[in-house]
């Protein structure tokens, strides 16, 4: 067992047994859904069912719906993309970068975190495939042999290497996310009573049964998926960031992009995980697990995230006078005080400002201000993209061409209804799947549950009679020490 | 033919760890242990081998990277070479840097995938498969250690049964299984 100091908060609040998480994990996907479940899943569903109509009637008439023009021929699909994946970063990155880190604090929330990644990975996804005008040819960005077309894809460009880049990272980040839950499906699995449910957990779960070999292949593999996964995390949103930065538009053209865009996704995905959380453990009652200092050490990487993403802003702006290209200077001049000056400052208000406040204890330990913060973020963020690729390309080299975008009502249909679809998803999930990694979370119990560490936990009626153990052993060292 | 199965029930991992140290010790081969989670440790007592899964890992990684430099190779310098943005590709060689994205990302895709479906084979959890641990409870909060008659020829039933109710269990349950 792990020894963890005294002074460190305990990650499982009050005494809690390996039972107890069981139930506090099984109880509301058991029980009947309150009606709030309801109420918000009918909601999200006409939004989300909104979105699919806009999007069924942009594709039998054409991308012309959107309100893109001749100089704008990129406006909210790929914002919408990119901020999809952005908030589609936060999930790998706990599961897999914190895994490795060995950080115990992720198992409360690396379940749900990676469910809103896949899900936020789907939209992104429907952008790319619906701005190809002709979804069922979207296959055509596969490497397929050449008597499809006249040519093979392009594998010089980075549109081609976001096609394998998103594809990898949304299956990958699929098979950790459910190697992980299969042992949790089983524990469902043997507590349900009802023979629909029963059966369709021993499908969901394989079988699986809790051998000691098998849970010592689990952690490998997912040792060895969190080590695999880790480089994917940064390289998506790198390879995101090169679809503009290879290109030659000023404001584009910039080597800083790749950390930039990576810095600004974990931002918003770890924004879009506070959003989440903090509803859904109040809402499923899970106040022991996810509690205050979560929220606090995700604020700190919403924080840290949040500068590198301030630093970037701010050193593009002086790069693109002190190169001297007037173009690039222009760009950034045009951002600031042109007609977009509002998508600019807003983005500047959200993203360097507000981050800035988690350096009060009292702020980041607030959720209410969490709550707040994070939804200011993701709307800083959607602006971040807006201002980079529209303010870039509305002016164009030539003034007779200089345009501004104007969305469409499909666009905002398409745009809010992703939103709507997202929900639905989660929705979906936090009523059937269990939302904590509750067989992972027994791990830390007796390392980091609160009864454990200040000693009130009765200590096991073996023990009381025989004296030693090594797990109690561990724990005694640790006060004595 | 049958075989007599003794599965003893524990209601803590330190518990259960400690006693198979004390029946191992004392030459009782422990055939498996079902638990809720792993229980760190319990491996080399039992004598459960390290997973070699990584190296497999390994493997399929290598065998996606392989692919994707053939593959890029094949497509764009030898069947259909095109000059696209000036970007040399008179060799794979020369248009090597284009294509180390993709080649990592299949890399790791190979690598993940591979290494996933062989862990559901091996441990034969599928879609549709039965469960065998032996009490529905070992996915919540027991612990349960299965010992085999047939493991332990030197011990008769009662001497085992007497060794296991020294290790703090709080059932004991006999099978037969085919």
């Amino acid at each position: 067992m792990h020894k963890e100091a005294a002074i460190r908060e305990p990650l499982i609040l009050g005494h809690k047994t390996y039972h107890e998480i069981t139930d506090d994990v099984c109880k509301p996907i058991e029980d009947k859904a309150p009606r709030m479940w309801y109420i918000l899943f009918g909601i999200a569903l006409i939004i989300g069912l909104y979105g699919v109509g806009c999007i069924f009637y942009l594709l039998g008439t054409g991308i012309g719906v959107w309100g893109l023009n001749k100089t704008i021929g990129w406006a909210w699909d790929i914002t919408n993309f990119v901020w999809w994946v952005g908030i589609g970063h936060a999930g790998t990155l706990i599961s897999a970068v914190l895994l490795l880190f060995r950080q115990k604090w992720r198992m409360a929330i690396n379940r749900s975190a990676e469910a809103m990644t896949i899900f936020a990975v789907f939209m992104a996804g429907l952008f790319p495939l619906i701005h190809m005008g002709r979804l069922w040819v979207g296959y055509w960005t596969l490497p397929l042999p050449n008597h499809f077309g006249s040519l093979w894809v392009n594998f010089n460009s980075p549109l081609l290497w976001d096609v394998f880049a998103i594809s990898t990272y949304l299956s990958v980040s699929l098979v950790f996310w459910y190697i992980g839950l299969i042992p949790d499906f089983a524990t469902i699995r043997d507590r349900v009573k009802k023979p629909i449910p029963k059966k369709m957990y021993s499908i969901l779960s394989f079988g699986w049964s809790g051998r000691a070999k098998h849970w010592n292949r689990f952690e490998l593999v997912s040792l060895v998926l969190a080590g695999v996964a880790t480089p994917l995390v940064f390289s998506v949103h790198s390879i995101v960031s090169f679809d503009f930065a290879t290109s030659v538009i000023p404001g584009w053209h910039t080597t800083i992009f790749p950390p930039y865009f990576v810095a600004g996704a974990v931002f918003s995905g770890f924004a879009m995980v506070q959003t989440l959380l903090l509803v859904m453990r109040k809402a499923m009652k899970l106040e022991a697990y996810i509690h205050t200092r979560h929220v606090e050490y995700m604020n700190i990487v919403i924080m840290v995230t949040g500068s590198i993403v301030g630093t970037a802003y701010i050193t593009e702006l002086f790069i693109s006078w002190y190169s001297g290209v007037e173009y690039e200077a222009y760009a950034f001049f045009n951002r600031a005080t042109g007609p977009y000056w509002w998508a600019y400052w807003s983005m500047m208000t959200c993203n360097v400002i507000s981050p800035q406040l988690m350096w009060f204890r009292k702020l980041r330990r607030s959720l209410l201000f969490t709550f707040i913060i994070s939804i200011v973020v993701n709307i800083g963020m959607w602006f971040e993209r807006y201002v980079i690729i529209v303010t870039s390309i509305h002016r164009d080299y030539l003034p007779s061409s200089w345009s501004m975008h104007y969305p469409s009502h499909i666009d905002l249909g398409v745009y809010v209804g992703t939103i709507g679809l997202f929900f639905v998803f989660f929705l979906l999930f936090a009523r059937f799947f269990p939302v904590l990694a509750l067989n992972e979370l027994k791990t830390i119990l007796k390392s980091s549950g609160e009864s454990y560490k200040n000693d009130t936990a009765p200590v096991h009626p073996y023990f009381a009679k025989h004296g030693h153990s090594h797990g109690h052993d561990d724990h005694d060292n640790t006060h004595n020490h | 033919m049958a075989e007599k199965v003794i599965y003893a029930m524990y209601d803590d991992d330190d518990v259960l760890k400690d006693g198979a140290k004390k029946l191992v010790a004392k030459g009782v081969k422990v055939a498996d242990v079902f638990s809720p989670f792993p229980i760190h440790g319990i491996d080399p007592i039992i004598g459960v081998k390290q997973t070699r899964l990584g190296i497999m890992a390994f493997l399929y990684g290598l065998t996606g990277t392989a692919l994707a430099t053939l593959g890029m190779n094949y497509f764009m310098i030898h069947d259909w070479p095109m000059n696209i943005g000036g970007k040399p590709n008179d060799t794979y060689l020369d248009n090597v840097l284009s294509f180390i994205p993709i080649t990592f990302e299949f890399t790791v895709l190979c690598a993940a995938h591979g290494m996933a479906i062989t862990y559901l084979l091996l441990n034969k959890t599928l879609p549709g498969m039965p469960a065998t641990n032996p009490d529905p409870r070992t996915t919540d909060d027991k612990f349960v250690m299965e010992l085999r008659l047939s493991d332990n020829n030197q011990f008769s039933e009662v001497e085992l049964m007497s060794m296991l109710n020294e290790t703090g269990v709080i059932e004991v349950d006999q099978k037969d299984i085919h």
